[in-house]
């Protein structure tokens, strides 16, 4: 999430849900907290019922709009403009907090003469490449003032910039120029000023399609409940990520939250609410292609990545916590390698992969449907009804020599064989598909990392029933074939295989809560993973206590640094740990927070630059000059003995040159980025661009789309022009309490089902009445990548909203439903497109256009299936109607 | 076995076991303005008391596809909608009404008066329960509830519905409906505890401006007993499906005797009188 992590340091939720019950004021904007998320929900309602405001702007009116004082209906995708009209609002009425924005962000930085703004050019920023269609990464053009061309070999835009080294860049200059009386016109303050100056609340009414009062009472409320005394959170989910500007809805919120003084501050922050159960572990410890464990960016071919001293020479950060960086690296190779890493082969570094290309899931999906990838492994994920452009993924599936699903039921990417919209001929498909059944999470030992940085281990209650194994399991098992397989192999490409450590059998056999023996014994030992995971002595086998002590002479092995301390001695499992604590409501004793079980994040900012808290109301960590250290209700994220006056001395490096003022710890300059130097590929500041697929030309600049973003112009992914006045409509996709994404897990449940039994599209009473539909009727949506039917939901909670002068209707489209299941229904992942995020390959799947009629899709290949029949019972013959199976009704 | 054993046990047909010891009174108090719809209520009911589900019927009215409570659906969720059209004369904003519905355990309760097996009884926790032994689908309670939460079941011909989760707390847990809310919409304790909390909760929301919540069935109004499963809502009883004033068939039921009995003595009169004058 570069979003945050440009700005702040980390890219994760700067706080925890419990924290939001101490709001004054709630903005949730790209987030549908109460339905996708309603258990946190407990927390913002009790935040309103201690007085707080609960402001909800989304372009329908969901359940979190019914539970909120004020909801304010926007136009999907116009997000950037709304941001931008509230930070021009702060600037413009001098609403932000001066001692906290002077001290803690970048305001005062002085930026190069170099740098042109959109101001400048009318939606793009200097350092533009117009046939690379991107930003010169290299050049000075965003730069701090005295900061030269960067020593480093350029990031293509293939990697994408996930890791913290990439998005942190090097700065020379631990302690920029500035100018603190916020004069200078190149300071970043003016720069802001500057540029979100056309951001006003009757432009923010043009291009959000919201009343200008409807904005301005949403600025003033959050600008009241700002400030030393008072809080306001902003929580965030999928509705600003999936977006071609998600990064920079995320920016945008980021340099709010700076400027009224709300990060690391109790009841403040943004909460990131993340999509899957374990979404943040899978980042953390990554899925994805273009990271190592803990945020370290995988050797490229592209780069100057040879060997392990360029690869850390090309990575290196001078200050701030990330300098730490060559410790976590040997350390994770020391972890892999174990014995066969050494010194001289660079612990192993020559073994692993280096990039070559995106293999990101939307470019791999696009090769695939080109009969470029040969097989494909899936656990728990449902592509073929769950990914963008689903009827793209589908197509790629079909082109596969071999597929491997792992899930508990026969989702759609399991049967999309023979079932499917399509409707094509099963003997024309040459995949050979493995489905295997997996078990489910009482079914297995393991932990869950949650939307707030949080691990919680879970036990196995019971095994798992017949032929279902983990998915641990599994790859630990086709681990130990591929090593058997490969044995006595002399070429290099195999040693990385040879060579990794791959000893998680249980010591003992395995056994059950109830004090029987497990009946599957060679399940591994997931708890001698999360003590990988922790990190060790390598002589001793001792668990380190926190990634302090990890060393870069291969004398400590640390699977994620970010995690060390989940496991801090032998036999103590932090994140097993359930303790209430009833007088500290951060529960330091539930579970594990990283880093270091740090509950908020950049939590130093919550006392002023002398170290008292800014106010009694808001206290939460705070300098005690009688013990010399950092006292509170949290783990410090910060030196816990670096006295607030403390200031670096010349030529300091790593945390020695974070000043004791300086809350952002990963940041090289230790402040918050109010303007970003590098990190992002689109941009040193959130500019509003319109969707790819939108009705309306950008009111704001000349430059319509995001010019950096990745379109994949292909046969299967037909976009429509700007302003098609074939496809009106602007669409965006939503969740139900009562569905799962996809409906992999809850379209198998008639409990679930009976809740919400039918695909359908919510659209206003006008465009119904404009187009003949009728509520409760079917209608179409279509566009040129699909068509789609599903039940008409005519309602008041969608709303016609006026743009640029004219109307625009919206319509809403929960992406539940898929051809395998118990009910069943066309899938909204038909009509979304592959267009990504230039920088973390995020598909836009909350803003696209379409066109709705009556009626139902014609030659409907695979019409909707009835739903799953109860269970016939037969009379059984001669046997008296009281023996009859139970059912039988006469 | 020997024969006085025998005996015994035959004898002890006759036997009332001891019933057990009354406990303290309990019930639910369902908090309409802090609940958010997410029907986990509805769903950790059927999954505790193992109730199927009743069949996939899309209605398009609101979010509500379990339309009622019946003899499988123990708690339901209404969605009202309140839209007011642009210009309109309603008072309140847009909003989005969400309520939990659930058997009302009647302090008098005219299923247990109407049931003519004494299969629905007042169990230790002053809670209304049918003893499915018992029961044998007569359906009289059906027809008395005037809230509609009887019902029987096609399978097994019997009256079910929430039992307030007996048999959870006889182990001293919290009903399921209960300890699913996310928001503390759904509260069960003991019934006096939680109609005072209920009455101060009015009061605070009064405070706050919101003029229009108030306490349905924490009194007795009318003809009606107080309700041990109330609830604090914010429109008139009817936009949520609820009686205004609900009926007992028990309260009527002296004046209707008397007037079958005034009109079977007036027949009698009548037929007494035509029979006399045709003697003549």
């Amino acid at each position: 999430m570069p979003g945050l992590g440009t700005s702040l340091g980390r890219g994760a939720a700067t706080s925890f849900q419990e924290d939001l019950q101490n709001s004054d004021c709630i903005l949730f904007m790209g987030s549908n907290m109460a339905e996708a998320h309603p258990v946190g929900f407990r927390f913002p309602m009790k935040a309103r019922e201690r007085g707080a405001e609960l402001i909800h702007v989304d372009p329908h009116f969901t359940r979190t709009s019914a539970m909120c004082q004020q909801y304010v209906p926007i136009r999907a995708g116009s997000d950037i403009a709304f941001l931008g009209g509230l930070i021009n609002y702060v600037l413009k009425n001098e609403r932000w907090f001066p001692e906290y924005v002077k001290a803690f962000t970048n305001a005062t930085t002085i930026i190069t003469e170099d740098y042109k703004d959109a101001e400048d050019l009318d939606g793009i920023f200097s350092g533009f490449d117009p046939e690379k269609k991107s930003y010169d990464q290299k050049g000075p053009s965003w730069n701090y003032e005295g900061e030269g061309r960067m020593h480093k070999t350029e990031t293509p835009p293939e990697i994408k910039v996930e890791s913290f080294s990439q998005r942190l860049s090097a700065l020379e200059n631990p302690v920029p120029p500035s100018d603190p009386e916020l004069k200078h016109p190149r300071c970043v303050m003016n720069i802001l000023r500057r540029h979100y100056a056309r951001y006003t609340p009757e432009m923010v009414a043009i291009t959000c399609g919201c009343t200008a009062e409807d904005f301005l009472r949403v600025a003033e409320k959050l600008c009241a409940n700002s400030g030393r005394d008072r809080t306001t959170a902003i929580v965030y989910a999928l509705g600003w990520t999936q977006h071609s500007t998600g990064v920079q809805m995320i920016r945008a919120a980021g340099i709010l939250q700076l400027l009224l003084g709300n990060i690391g501050r109790p009841g403040g922050g943004i909460m990131a609410m993340r999509g899957h159960a374990s979404i943040q572990g899978s980042t953390d410890v990554p899925t994805l292609y273009d990271l190592l464990p803990g945020y370290i960016p995988q050797p490229a071919a592209m780069r100057d990545h040879g060997s392990l001293e360029d690869f850390l020479k090309q990575e290196e950060v001078r200050h701030g916590y990330w300098a730490n960086m060559p410790k976590f690296m040997v350390s994770l190779l020391k972890a892999w390698y174990g014995a066969a890493g050494t010194k001289e082969n660079d612990w192993g570094y020559g073994w692993l992969p280096r990039l070559d290309g995106n293999y990101s899931q939307l470019p791999t999906f696009i090769r695939m449907a080109e009969g470029k990838v040969k097989g494909l492994f899936l656990f728990g994920q449902n592509p073929a009804a769950g990914g963008p452009n689903a009827k793209l993924h589908r197509e790629g599936m079909r082109q596969l020599d071999w597929l491997v699903v792992r899930d508990w039921f026969e989702i759609e990417s399991a049967c999309y064989w023979y079932k499917g919209p399509e409707g094509i001929d099963p003997k024309t498909i040459p995949t050979e598909i493995f489905f295997m059944p997996a078990a489910s999470s009482p079914e297995k030992d393991g932990t869950l990392t949650n939307t707030q940085r949080l691990l919680q281990w879970h036990d196995k209650a019971v095994d798992p029933q017949e032929d279902c194994r983990s998915d641990l399991w599994f790859l630990f098992d086709l681990g130990k074939r591929l090593k058997r397989l490969y044995a006595g192999s002399e070429l290099l490409r195999d040693q990385g295989l040879l060579n990794l450590t791959w000893n998680y059998d249980y010591d003992t056999p395995p056994m059950l809560p109830d004090g029987r023996a497990s009946r599957l014994p060679d399940e591994p030992d997931a708890e001698k993973v999360l003590e990988e995971i922790n990190g060790y002595t390598v002589a001793d086998h001792r668990p380190v206590s926190g990634f302090s002590e990890l060393k870069d002479d291969g004398s400590t092995a640390c699977g994620c640094w970010i995690y060390s301390g989940v496991y801090p001695r032998e036999g103590y499992n932090r994140a097993r740990e359930r303790k209430r604590s009833p007088d500290n409501y951060t529960s330091p004793n539930w579970g594990f927070a990283w880093p270091r079980n740090r509950r908020m994040m950049y939590n130093r900012a919550s006392a002023d630059p002398e170290g008292r808290p800014w106010s009694e109301r808001k206290k939460y960590i705070w300098w005690d000059e009688a013990t010399r250290r950092w006292a509170g209700v949290d783990e410090p994220d910060f030196e816990p003995d670096k006295a607030p006056s403390y200031r670096p001395p010349e030529g300091s490096k790593g945390m020695a040159s974070i000043s004791g003022d300086s809350p952002f710890i990963m940041k090289p300059d230790g402040k918050g980025w109010l303007y970003a130097p590098a990190g992002t590929k689109d941009g040193p500041l959130p500019t509003h661009y319109e969707p790819v697929e939108s009705p309306v030309a950008n009111p704001l600049y000349r430059q319509r789309e995001n010019p950096t973003v990745e379109l994949y112009d292909c046969p299967m992914n037909a976009k429509s022009e700007p302003m098609d006045p074939d496809y009106p409509v602007v669409a965006t996709t939503f969740r139900l309490t009562e569905h799962y994404l996809s409906g992999p897990m809850s379209r198998f449940d008639s409990w679930l089902n009976e809740l919400q039994p039918a695909m359908f599209i919510e659209l206003s009473p006008e465009l119904a009445e404009e187009r003949g539909i009728e509520h409760g009727g079917w209608m179409v949506a279509w566009n040129k990548r699909a068509a789609i039917e599903a039940r008409a939901m005519v309602t008041r909670r969608v709303r016609p909203l006026h743009v640029e002068g004219r109307t625009v209707h919206q319509v809403a489209i929960p992406f539940h439903w898929g051809f395998a299941g118990e009910t069943v229904g066309d899938m909204a992942n038909d009509l979304t497109s592959i267009v990504a995020d230039p920088n973390v390959s995020m598909h836009e799947a909350k803003a696209f256009v379409v066109n709705v009629r009556p009626g139902r899709v014609e030659e409907h290949r695979d019409a909707p299936l009835p739903a799953a029949p109860w269970p016939e019972y037969r009379v059984a013959p001669s046997v008296p109607r009281s023996a009859q199976p139970e059912g039988q009704e006469e | 076995m020997s024969t006085d054993a025998f005996t015994m046990e035959m004898l002890d047909v006759w036997k009332r076991p001891e019933p057990p010891a009354q406990q303290v009174e309990t019930g639910f108090f369902t908090d309409t303005t802090l609940c958010i719809g997410c029907k986990a209520c509805e769903v950790a009911c059927k999954q505790w008391n193992q109730l199927p589900g009743d069949g996939f019927h899309w209605t398009g009215n609101s979010y509500d596809n379990t339309v009622s409570l019946s003899a499988t659906t123990w708690r339901h969720v209404a969605f009202v909608e309140q839209f007011p059209l642009d210009g309109g004369g309603n008072s309140h904003a847009p909003r989005w009404l969400m309520m939990s519905d659930v058997c009302k355990h009647c302090v008098q309760a005219p299923c247990q008066e109407a049931c003519p097996t004494g299969s629905l009884i007042y169990n230790e926790f002053g809670n209304v329960y049918v003893q499915q032994d018992i029961c044998n689908g007569c359906a009289y309670c059906v027809v008395a509830c005037p809230f509609g939460v009887l019902d029987r079941n096609r399978e097994d011909g019997k009256a079910h519905k929430c039992t307030l989760c007996y048999d959870r707390q006889k182990d001293g847990m919290t009903p399921a409906c209960a300890k699913s809310c996310p928001t503390e919409s759904i509260q069960f304790g003991p019934i006096e505890v939680l109609r005072e909390r209920a009455r101060k909760r009015v009061e605070e929301l009064h405070g706050r401006g919101e003029t229009d919540a108030y306490l349905y069935g924490a009194e007795a109004s009318g003809e009606y007993s107080a309700l041990n499963a109330f609830f604090l809502l914010k429109d008139r009883p009817d936009v949520y499906n609820l009686p205004e004033a609900p009926r007992r068939p028990v309260a009527r039921m002296r004046s209707n005797y008397l007037s079958s009995f005034a009109a079977a003595v007036g027949l009698a009169v009548i037929s007494a009188f035509c029979f006399a004058k045709g003697d003549k």
